[in-house]
């Protein structure tokens, strides 16, 4: 679960974690009250949405003044800002933050998160970047670093003043390095986020450390003990289809291609697009059906694939395990014909447990069907169908 | 023999009063596993399913001989069974709850360190020695015994792969579940390790896919420690949707060099073979032995 910028900054001021004076806006109006109440000579107005890289979108803007800041929110309120974490279709923005600028005589890098490697919670530092981080990390990056912290355990100090001088902080300013580190680590614990992002991490001409831009998330398993950050969800704020379908027990991510694609596990639709792509088809969508989707949830999740005009086929690959039998999805897949109207040929591949019960329900169905007997026939069978060569 | 049980595993169930603790354990004693007892704390001295329970895991290992544990319990309460299953030293714990906390996970990785328990998961399917001892809630229908170790990321690729090896006359020494949670206890190197030592297993199946670094890992383990039997890998996710960033999912694999062509690559320089497509495990499996028999 990620929270906005302003929700992350409220919870790291809880920790002593200074941030730059600012207050949210919801109209020009209000951004331009809210820069006089701040009363310095430069600002910033920020628009607040669920994703990153805002800067680049044009979605952080350096304005003087109040007149700056309503011209700004007049601007970002109401847009729809896409940026390249956004999807295309971007996500608009109901509100800004307006913030002081703070005078920087060093701008830092630095993460804590969930090392896959080490199994362990770990820092990240390095000089700040003003986008594409995560590119910058994929491919090596030498100028940063990464100290592993654990979760309760004693943080050794040898190896934090060690960080410290790898990332070029020395004497006073690496002291305060590291009592704010101290600070987000256990702020990173006791709220149990999968990442805390400070980018740019402010050394000031006096020498304070002021987090300028914060990105928190999270864990989305953890929130329910978390009642107080469970609260600050806003289902608006986020991408509707996928919200249904987590609703619903299914894993669904929109793609461009034409072949609507059905698969209970995430492996086995992993396995599945990459079929589709090998027989030169082109995935309508990722879906994962989870074990605890009943056949009213799974009629949901292909409901949305009927309602995709750009499928034209539905690829069924169905491998009945020991917790989630064929029958289950054959009938998730008859209701959801039933209810969309829409006649789209099936391409099935169905095996496992209960499959020959799942046949007989399906024969009920009476859908526009071909089955198939091992899964790369099925892949290659849609694909010529949405292709229109079958 | 399998790897990691035997016929003499005796199973112990966290969380087996429950409705998922219940199913799975009934189906695992119709398998023939030996389910010694059951935990459920508050419900010591009752009998379920013909299994005595117990409050605790030290008691129930005491007074049963229990050396493996599979854990139902919710997620919440997962990562408080698995540290209780560390200190009473149960050699075999693995795990099928999803969706557990993890910085829980880090915590039971942290306890594991020097411990006597070997994890297996969270979020996994289980260990399945075929004909002989299930641990877990896979299907076991198409599962037959025979000389191919299956470790993998992936519960519903593990049935389609032990359904390919079985149908290309190969069946399985032990399948192994690793999980397929970021934070998990043991993972392909220590699969590779059991499988080459293990006088029953002579072919070797990895199935991984995107994210993370347990495939280049493994490649890296081999080329150290060379590659002692034929290992045909699987990597699935080369069409996933790379550039949608799905809530902190991306964020995790910050730092990863995740992709699967360099998963391939890394594995095919260690001398693992790549099977071309996820329909092909099983016959390049058998081409391998074919091979080796030449």
């Amino acid at each position: 679960m990620q929270l906005h910028e302003f929700q992350a900054k409220d919870i790291l001021r809880r920790y002593q974690i200074d941030v730059p004076l600012g207050r949210i806006a919801l109209t020009p109006d209000e951004a331009a009250a809210a820069a006089r109440q701040i009363n310095s000579e430069s600002l910033f107005v920020k628009a607040q949405i669920l994703a990153g890289d805002r800067a680049a979108a044009g979605g952080v803007r350096a304005v003087r003044a109040a007149s700056g800041a309503r011209a700004a929110a007049s601007e970002l309120l109401g847009r729809k800002l896409v940026t390249s974490q956004t999807g295309p279709g971007g996500y608009t923005v109901k509100r800004v933050l307006v913030e002081a600028a703070i005078d920087a005589a060093q701008e830092l890098y630095l993460a804590l998160r969930v090392d896959l490697s080490s199994g362990s919670v770990a820092a990240i530092a390095g000089p700040h970047r003003r986008s594409g981080v995560e590119r910058h990390l994929a491919t090596g990056a030498p100028d940063f670093q990464t100290l592993t912290l654990g979760v309760d355990g004693e943080r050794r100090d040898g190896d934090i003043a060690d960080f410290c001088g790898r990332i070029g902080l020395v004497g006073d300013a690496a002291d305060k390095f590291r009592a704010l580190l101290g600070r987000l680590h256990r702020a990173f614990v006791e709220v149990d986020a999968a990442l805390i992002e400070i980018n740019p991490l402010i050394l000031t001409k006096s020498g304070e450390l002021v987090a300028a831009d914060v990105k928190l998330a999270i864990d989305d398993n953890a929130v329910f003990r978390h009642p107080d950050i469970a609260q600050l969800r806003n289902d608006e704020d986020v991408d509707q289809v996928q919200l249904q379908a987590q609703r619903h027990q299914i894993n669904y991510v929109l793609m461009d291609g034409d072949v609507g694609i059905v698969v209970n596990g995430a492996g086995l639709g992993l396995a599945t697009l990459d079929m589709v792509r090998a027989a030169g088809g082109s995935p309508a969508n990722f879906m994962d059906i989870r074990t605890t989707a009943k056949s009213l949830d799974i009629a949901h999740g292909i409901g949305m694939i009927l309602d995709n005009p750009r499928a034209k086929v539905l690829l069924v690959n169905v491998y009945g395990g020991g917790m989630q039998s064929c029958d289950t999805i054959v009938d998730g897949l008859g209701i959801a014909f039933r209810r969309s109207g829409r006649v789209m040929p099936v391409v099935l591949r169905i095996t496992g447990n209960s499959e020959n019960f799942a046949r007989m329900r399906l024969a009920n169905f009476n859908l526009p069907k071909t089955e198939c007997a091992d899964m790369w026939q099925a892949a290659t069978r849609a694909t010529a169908i949405a292709q229109g060569r079958a | 023999m399998a790897v990691l049980v035997d016929q003499d595993t005796r199973l112990l169930c966290q969380g087996m009063t429950g409705w998922a603790g219940t199913y799975h354990t009934e189906r695992m004693i119709q398998y023939g596993t030996k389910v010694v007892a059951g935990v459920t704390p508050g419900k010591g001295g009752q009998s379920h399913l013909g299994v005595p329970v117990f409050d605790s895991i030290a008691e129930a290992k005491k007074a049963t001989g229990a050396n493996a544990s599979i854990v139902f319990v919710p997620p919440a309460k997962a990562g408080g069974a698995m540290l209780e299953a560390i200190a009473a030293e149960m050699p075999l714990v693995v795990v099928v709850t999803e969706r557990i906390p993890v910085l829980d996970m880090v915590r039971v990785r942290e306890a594991l360190v020097g411990s006597r328990t070997r994890l297996v998961g969270p979020n996994s399917q289980g260990v399945l020695a075929p004909e002989v001892c299930q641990i877990g809630v896979m299907a076991t229908d198409r599962a037959r015994r025979g000389p191919i170790g299956v470790a993998s990321r992936s519960a519903s690729l593990t049935s389609e792969v032990v359904s390919q090896l079985t149908g290309a006359g190969l069946g399985q020494s032990t399948t192994i579940g690793i999980g397929g949670d970021p934070v998990h206890g043991i993972g392909f190197v220590e699969c590779l390790d059991l499988f080459f030592k293990d006088p029953q297993t002579e072919g070797i199946v990895l199935v991984g896919e995107i994210g993370g670094t347990e495939e280049q890992d493994a490649a890296r383990y081999i080329r150290e420690t060379g590659l002692k039997k034929p290992v045909v890998a699987l990597i699935v996710g080369r069409a996933a949707p790379h550039e949608r960033r799905m809530g902190h999912a991306g964020a995790l694999a910050l730092m990863a060099s995740d992709d699967a062509d360099s998963k391939v690559k890394a594995l095919q320089d260690a001398g693992v073979i790549i099977a071309p497509s996820a329909h092909l495990v099983g016959t390049t499996m058998a081409a391998a032995f074919a091979r080796r028999a030449a």
